[in-house]
């Protein structure tokens, strides 16, 4: 039983720091399956750092990081690429590869990643470049760069989606969009994830955001999580880092030209 | 007396004076540093890329995407490099033999030099400015705009699907463009021998298959296939490392460019130490 009960997503106490500044300073962090948990913060507060530590795409100094239960710090290269089988994410900057049509784009995953076979992938891109509400036909075998910003965040979302991950990673999801198109977008992500069962992580500034995707919420300040709880006690969180980011004021226990901790 | 106040209230001078070696031994290390790092950086990058060329799964449509990429569309160039040399290297060697009664010499001495060095080191560094440019500029924008980083989460590795292509058609195609240079140079040469200083075309052919050896050839060929290496991975390396925005790939595409050529001629005298000594 001890593999259903173990999180989904375990960090602790995560380090991380480039030359003398020190990014990370210990995060904590428990997902688990099913959950969609939101990461908020201010610039520049480790949010991505955080983010590309899970994926690997950038080793910790110390600290362990567990995906169900396993330690992937020390994987090898080939139990890495397994790994991340299990994972899908939505670059910020939509991070579509501009080489291709956006069919393949979509299909990437499942032509590279699990070999399936050419026909059948763009079968399957189609359905979900449908799901994200795009027009199949007209989209499919244009470029990235013919598509509007919010077209191509829907494209990436489709391919975020399309080998059906268990984890998906969406990097500020809404920034850059018009307010209309980030709740089309954050709708998006919601009936997505919920359709595929899968546990979410999201990090995010824009509160419109966190109260649409999140069920918990983990606020991050100087490296570190100073704050987690289930977004209904966000209002009352008791915390006053999480009352000025929540409201956005200027004055408070924030100070915006705090920059980082050095050694 | 001002001056002779003001030196003694410093007492810190001295020690000062003191610490400037301390910060000339600072700058030498860390500079040294710098450059053993990223020595290191560079071997374990090609290390780790070439194993990648040799370990499944392969990405044969994007290997062969590379060959025409990198052979096929270097062509005009290199042959254009190669038709002017061996014309221009008639005409100044006929200069100079005159000199000596020895214009005889001509047609093997374009021969030998097209062969052994100028058909290998300009192509080197014609390519290095082509393809080097570009695959560091097409890998650098993929890196900022996290693309790379994108290949990772869909379980692809950047090192097969990026790297190894780029490797193995540099390494592969280099040395089939030397040899079309090879032969387009040498004709550039007879074409200023036979229509230009009044060889005649039977003897300009025959000078020239006399002294040709198959290892002037060969070496030559070996020595592209080491350029055309150098020419990937230094793009590759750069580009996969750029720095962030345009400003990054930038300085990304300039350095790929350099370290290829500055290594071309680098190791061409290396390898010609090690073939013809």
């Amino acid at each position: 039983m001890s593999k259903a009960t173990s999180p989904k997503i375990e960090l602790s106490d995560i380090k991380k720091s480039f030359g003398s500044k020190i990014v990370l300073d210990g995060v904590d962090l428990t997902v688990n399956k099913g959950e969609s948990m939101v990461i908020i913060g201010g610039s520049g507060s480790g949010k991505s750092v955080t983010l590309k530590c899970i994926l690997g795409l950038i080793h910790p100094d110390s600290g362990s990081v567990k995906i169900d239960g396993q330690e992937t710090l020390d994987l090898r290269a080939q139990e890495r690429d397994q790994m991340m089988k299990k994972f899908g994410m939505l670059f910020q900057g939509g991070a579509l590869f501009d080489s291709m049509p956006i069919w393949e784009n979509v299909a990437f995953g499942l032509i590279q990643g699990q070999k399936m076979e050419r026909g059948q992938a763009r079968t399957i891109a189609l359905q979900k470049i449908e799901q994200v509400g795009l027009a199949a036909k007209t989209v499919a075998d244009l470029y990235p760069a013919e598509l509007s910003g919010g077209m191509q965040k829907r494209v990436s979302l489709a391919r975020a989606i399309a080998t059906s991950p268990e984890i998906i990673f969406f990097d500020e999801p809404t920034t850059g969009l018009d307010p209309i198109m980030a709740d089309v977008i954050n709708e998006l992500i919601v009936d997505c994830v919920k359709d595929l069962g899968a546990t979410a992580l999201t990090i995010t500034h824009d509160m419109a955001s966190v109260r649409k995707i999140a069920d918990h919420v983990a606020m991050i300040y100087e490296g570190k999580i100073i704050w987690t709880g289930p977004v209904a006690e966000l209002d009352n969180s008791g915390n006053d880092y999480v009352d000025q980011f929540i409201r956005g004021r200027g004055t408070g226990p924030i100070n915006k030209h705090a920059g980082f901790k050095t050694v | 007396m001002v001056t002779m106040s003001h030196i003694s209230s410093t007492p810190l001078k001295s020690g000062q004076i003191l610490n400037l070696p301390r910060l000339i031994c600072q700058i030498v290390g860390h500079s040294i540093l710098g450059f053993l790092r990223s020595i290191g950086a560079l071997s374990l990058f090609v290390g780790r890329a070439t194993a990648h060329c040799f370990m499944p799964p392969f990405f044969p449509r994007l290997t062969l995407r590379q060959f025409i990429d990198i052979g096929y569309y270097s062509l005009p160039v290199v042959g254009m490099t190669a038709l002017f040399t061996g014309m221009v290297l008639a005409l100044q060697s006929y200069t100079g033999f005159t000199r000596f009664n020895a214009e005889g010499a001509v047609a093997g001495v374009v021969a030998l030099s097209v062969t052994r060095e100028l058909a290998p080191v300009l192509a080197g560094l014609m390519v290095a400015g082509r393809v080097g440019a570009s695959i560091a500029a097409e890998i650098g924008t993929m890196r900022v705009t996290e693309q790379i980083d994108a290949l990772v989460t869909l379980s692809v590795n950047p090192f097969k699907y990026l790297i190894a292509p780029r490797l193995i058609a540099g390494t592969l195609m280099l040395p089939l463009l030397v040899l079309i240079g090879d032969i387009i140079g040498i004709y550039g040469g007879y074409i200023v021998g036979v229509y230009n200083l009044g060889f005649s075309s039977g003897n300009y052919i025959e000078q020239t298959w006399d002294i040709l050896e198959r290892m002037d050839v060969i070496s030559g060929l070996i020595k592209a296939a080491v350029f055309g290496f150098i020419v990937s991975a230094m793009g590759c390396y750069h580009g996969f490392n750029s720095g962030r925005g345009a400003q990054g790939v930038g300085t990304a595409t300039t350095y790929a460019v350099v370290s290829a050529s500055i290594l071309i001629l680098v190791f061409n005298y290396i390898l010609t130490e090690v073939f013809f000594s």
